[in-house]
């Protein structure tokens, strides 16, 4: 049984049979940044400013590095999603919309890559 | 007559901004805020996987009085996001969402971004 009008299904108007993933995706993400805040603030804090040799040291670290990658996967899904709601509230006209949606998803995704590339050279000791 | 006496509410000139419509704003403005803040950490981690002469500028850019002025900035906003968003989880599972709660967990929230943040500096410096 469904509710929707013939125009609002010919108008791709409605459900985007997505279900809650998008929700639900938010609250895991935000769940997770929660711990991975903590050791990515205070190892970025503390080699801020204390010259290239000491943050390769302290971002070299296996530990530092996969924390940093899994700080890098769940905060740019996070501000994706973000800012795919602002977007979403805020810009009504679809066109606008639209594109704003694509660089979102790019930019997002490209920082996150960057992120990880940076780390991983790092990490692997190419970043003498 | 009558119809000017009538009190207009919310009377725009003194108006008085209810606390958790302000920090409903600031939770999705510190949310957008902290794209320049992540824009900034991968820029950092990018310069220090290249070369030491990007580095020196990347790293001293961060640490001049502006810099420093948007990463203080970030880690506040944050801790804000981080701390109203636990309220924000915490209401997702059908807790605290009344009145009563609603106005002192959003104190707490505050006090403990404002705390979070300075421990943070404390310890980082």
């Amino acid at each position: 049984m469904t509710y929707r009008t013939g125009y609002s299904r010919v108008a791709g108007l409605g459900s985007a049979r997505e279900g809650v993933r998008h929700w639900w995706l938010q609250r895991l993400t935000s769940v997770a940044l929660i711990p991975l805040s903590i050791p990515f603030v205070l190892i970025f804090g503390a080699s801020l400013g204390q010259g290239r040799d000491i943050a390769i040291q302290a971002f070299g670290h296996p530990l530092a590095a996969v924390a940093t990658i899994l700080f890098l996967v769940a905060g740019f899904h996070h501000l994706q999603q973000g800012l795919q709601v602002v977007i979403e509230d805020y810009v009504l006209a679809r066109r606008t919309a639209t594109i704003l949606h694509i660089i979102n998803l790019m930019l997002c995704w490209a920082f996150a890559i960057v992120g990880i590339f940076a780390v991983a050279r790092i990490s692997f000791g190419l970043a003498g | 007559m009558n119809v000017n006496r009538r009190p207009l509410s919310p009377h725009a000139s003194i108006y008085r901004w209810p606390l958790n419509a302000v920090m409903s704003i600031l939770h999705r403005a510190t949310g957008v805020g902290l794209a320049v803040g992540a824009v900034l950490a991968v820029w950092w981690l990018l310069a220090a996987a290249t070369s030491e002469v990007y580095f020196g500028f990347v790293d001293s850019l961060l640490t001049s009085i502006l810099g420093e002025l948007v990463l203080v900035a970030s880690l506040a906003a944050l801790w804000y996001h981080c701390c109203n968003g636990i309220r924000h989880l915490i209401w997702d599972t059908g807790y605290g969402f009344n009145a009563v709660s609603v106005a002192w967990s959003g104190r707490l929230a505050i006090a403990a971004a404002i705390a979070l943040t300075c421990l943070t500096i404390l310890i980082i410096q």
